[in-house]
């Protein structure tokens, strides 16, 4: 019995009180900012990045969270160091513009209100049951989504949990560029969530593709039928992406 | 010479792998695997086609002394060659993958069944809603599905029994679901940059287990060696990656017996061990750490005080924990004797990495086929006899604290030699590869025996690059596991051997 306490002691405490604040090491990378240096048109950068996710328009750098697979290596290779990730790990979003980092841009990345449905925040804005597809997820993603209910970063303090049946769930978050073996499993368990469901997508291999985009083995149909609720970028997520995305889409917090 | 000898990390010209008649091949594989119990299949694969004529090549480990076997045979798709998985059942996966990718028959296979229902199979009507699953007809007898979707969040894969009550008569399972396109993405991406990308997404839990092989295939075929400092990081990233998902699965483990204390416990010590990697280089998964030519984040000596304190501070609380855990009769009693195998079968089914070591094989690459640091020292693995779920959380416990003192060990010598390795990113294309030419790769992963073999075609461009989970082998150790339990125990079994869905999908 003794033991126990002593354990426990030896833990301490383990959550995150605020899982807005905590600041990551300056190594993550996150949003990254692109500056309005003079761009040497090497377009090193566009080649060298392996999910397409940087353009160069009229000598202008964009580049596209929903694709990154944040390898940082153009940071590293651009010889007038445009290209800088920061660590700001909020980065989720319900638009899919807004993951796109234009130059010389430095700001939060926000979820857009007006494209929030009105049924999210009086429905889920307590009490958020989600049912988790893993369509070709790799099993990073899906070991950060079971982080967020660990005991650092307990996201069922807030009401949103993971549940085992779709039929207790009010939306799905999917990880993986959906795999066309997935993709009839995937639409049966959609089809199962009662209305009104909301769909994440987690990870960047699941917003885009990301390194198998391309692939013949992936069948992504059942995006082009539904409205995508939440993009969360990361390879994998970070937990403090997903909740504080999560946390932003169903309780308005943008409004304050 | 009857087949090619290489070594670990060896690397060979292409030509330079005898072809031999079938029969030949037959009687050669089946000698060599059951006569001598330290030999086993590594990976039996098609390296090439040309107008129908296949190359099918087959590595085989030789555990005694450290040599791999290459041989191979020509065969034309349409023909039926004899199964060799009748005399040796190990290479049972293996057959039918070829078999389901090429349509080449393979008579007598007893189980000649798709693997992973890859886009290029040879029969696209071959669905994968439509398995052939084995059947038990009998008034007694009953079948339970489970997947592809599972409750928790894990992967998907399905699993089908046959029980008697709740008693589990036979287990068959179903993968595939998770197919990428791995192999295929290997030849299509051009830039090097691409393909180590594709390395590190191969399965997730296993980064660094799967970016070493293929980078130091890549070496390999440049003839670059590997500084001493690099090959210390390298080596204390993998047995990081090691503690840091063992220590996730030991939470999970409790988890599944319903033991709340050791489920928080372990699960909030891995938070500590994957935040390490995310000082490190920036990513909890150690994605970006490992790269070929030159060390992106060398280990500077903040790095290793940290990586000090965390390993101190993490083995305070890991210990009281463990005493806990193993001292408890109700845990105790839910891991003894479930989900039990013996060491027959895991020789038989070819299994590596834990679940053959804790049925007293003394199969680890760190031991048997050693590279990196672990060719300083000798590494002794840790085994067990029991074969049991006890074993596989038991032997987790092992091999973390193993992994303490071989960090430890490796950290010591890379103070005494400083880093020397430059952090720039050279330009990959400054590095050729040699043309036409194979190298081949395993490395010790927390799952076991992980294996890449890289060619390259006559530009010194990959074009081949055939990845190996240790998962290839253990599924059916799993599946030998469950028998005769309680089909409730399912998921501790499961956990216990934690196989990966990627990994084997691809």
């Amino acid at each position: 019995m003794f033991d126990i306490y002593k354990i426990l002691k030896l833990q301490g405490k383990q959550y995150i009180p605020d899982v807005a604040l905590p600041v990551l090491p300056a190594l993550f990378r996150g949003r990254p900012v692109i500056s309005t240096l003079e761009c040497k048109d090497c377009s090193d950068c566009v080649e060298e990045c392996p999910t397409e996710a940087i353009q160069q328009k009229n000598g202008k750098i964009s580049l596209d969270l929903g694709k990154c697979v944040f390898c940082g290596d153009c940071q590293k290779i651009c010889p007038s160091q445009k290209i800088q990730f920061t660590n700001d790990y909020k980065t989720a979003s319900n638009s899919r513009k807004a993951l796109v980092i234009q130059e010389g841009e430095d700001k939060a990345i926000q979820l857009d209100p007006e494209l929030i449905r009105k049924e999210i925040a009086s429905f889920f804005g307590g009490s958020l049951k989600l049912r988790q597809v893993s369509a070709g997820g790799d099993n990073a993603d899906e070991y950060e989504l079971n982080a967020c209910s660990n005991v650092n970063f307990d996201m069922g303090r807030f009401g949103i949990d993971w549940v085992a049946s779709p039929r207790h769930a009010d939306g799905i978050v999917i990880t993986g560029p959906i795999t066309e073996n997935m993709a009839e499993p995937l639409q049966i368990c959609y089809d199962a969530v009662p209305n009104p469901k909301i769909v994440i997508l987690a990870g960047t291999h699941a917003i885009s593709g990301g390194i198998f985009a391309g692939s013949k083995a992936l069948d992504r149909t059942f995006l082009t039928k539904y409205k995508v609720d939440l993009f969360v970028p990361g390879s994998p997520v970070h937990p403090l992406t997903f909740l504080n995305g999560v946390l932003e889409l169903i309780k308005h917090r943008q409004t304050k | 010479m009857k087949w090619l000898e290489t070594k670990n990390n060896g690397a060979f010209a292409i030509e330079e792998i005898p072809v031999m008649a079938y029969e030949e091949f037959y009687d050669l594989t089946v000698e060599l695997i059951n006569t001598n119990e330290s030999c086993h299949c590594v990976n039996y694969f098609v390296l090439s086609e040309e107008e129908g004529l296949l190359h099918f090549v087959i590595v085989i480990a030789d555990d005694s002394d450290g040599i791999l076997y290459v041989f191979s045979h020509k065969s034309h798709k349409n023909m039926s060659l004899r199964s060799i998985t009748k005399e040796v059942f190990a290479l049972h996966v293996f057959e039918r993958e070829i078999y389901e990718k090429y349509g080449l028959d393979f008579e007598e296979h007893p189980w000649l069944k798709p693997v992973r229902y890859s886009y290029d199979r040879a029969n696209r009507t071959h669905k994968i809603s439509n398995y052939p699953f084995f059947k038990i007809n009998g008034e007694d007898l009953h079948q339970v599905g489970v997947g592809p979707i599972h409750a928790g969040v894990i992967e998907p894969g399905h699993f089908r029994f046959i029980c008697n009550g709740e008693r589990v008569l036979h287990l068959e399972i179903q993968l595939g679901f998770q197919h990428r396109g791995v192999e295929q993405l290997f030849k299509e991406k051009k830039k090097l940059n691409h393909k180590l990308v594709l390395a590190e997404n191969i399965a997730g839990d296993s980064v660094v287990a799967h970016t070493l092989p293929f980078v130091m295939n890549l070496e390999s075929l440049s003839d670059f060696e590997a500084p001493r400092d690099l090959v210390y990081a390298r080596t204390i990233a993998l047995e990081l990656e090691r503690i840091a998902i063992h220590i996730g699965d030991l939470s999970a483990q409790c988890t599944d017996i319903a033991y709340q204390l050791g489920s928080s416990v372990f699960g909030a010590l891995r938070t500590p061990a994957i935040n390490y990697f995310q000082f490190w280089c920036g990513n909890r998964f150690a994605r970006t750490l490992i790269r070929p030519f030159h060390q992106p984040y060398p280990l500077t000596d903040e790095l290793i005080k940290r990586l000090l304190a965390f390993l101190e501070e993490f083995e305070k609380k890991f210990t009281p924990m463990v005493e806990e855990t193993f001292g408890l009769p109700s845990v105790l009693s839910r891991f003894e004797r479930t989900g039990h195998v013996i060491k027959e079968q895991m020789h038989k089914v070819g299994a590596v990495g834990i679940p053959a070591r804790i049925t007293g094989m003394k199969r680890d690459i760190r031991h048997t086929h050693p590279t990196m640091a672990y060719k300083e020292f000798l590494y002794n693995p840790y085994l067990m006899q029991s074969g049991d779920v006890y074993a596989h959380a038991y032997m987790r416990v092992q091999e973390i604290y193993r992994g303490f003192s071989i960090i430890r060990r490796v950290l010591d010598k890379l103070s005494a030699i400083g880093n020397q390795t430059s952090s720039a990113r050279p330009k990959y294309e400054s590095y050729p590869l040699k043309a036409n030419y194979m190298a081949i790769n395993l490395v010790e992963g927390w799952r076991g025996e992980t294996c890449h073999i890289t060619c390259t075609d006559a530009e010194g461009e990959i074009n081949f690059n055939k990845v190996k989970d240790p998962s290839m082998h253990n599924w059916m150790a799993l599946a030998l596991g469950v028998r005769n339990q309680e089909i409730s125990d399912f998921p501790i079994c499961n956990k216990s051997f934690d196989q990966s869905y990627c990994g084997f999908d691809l």
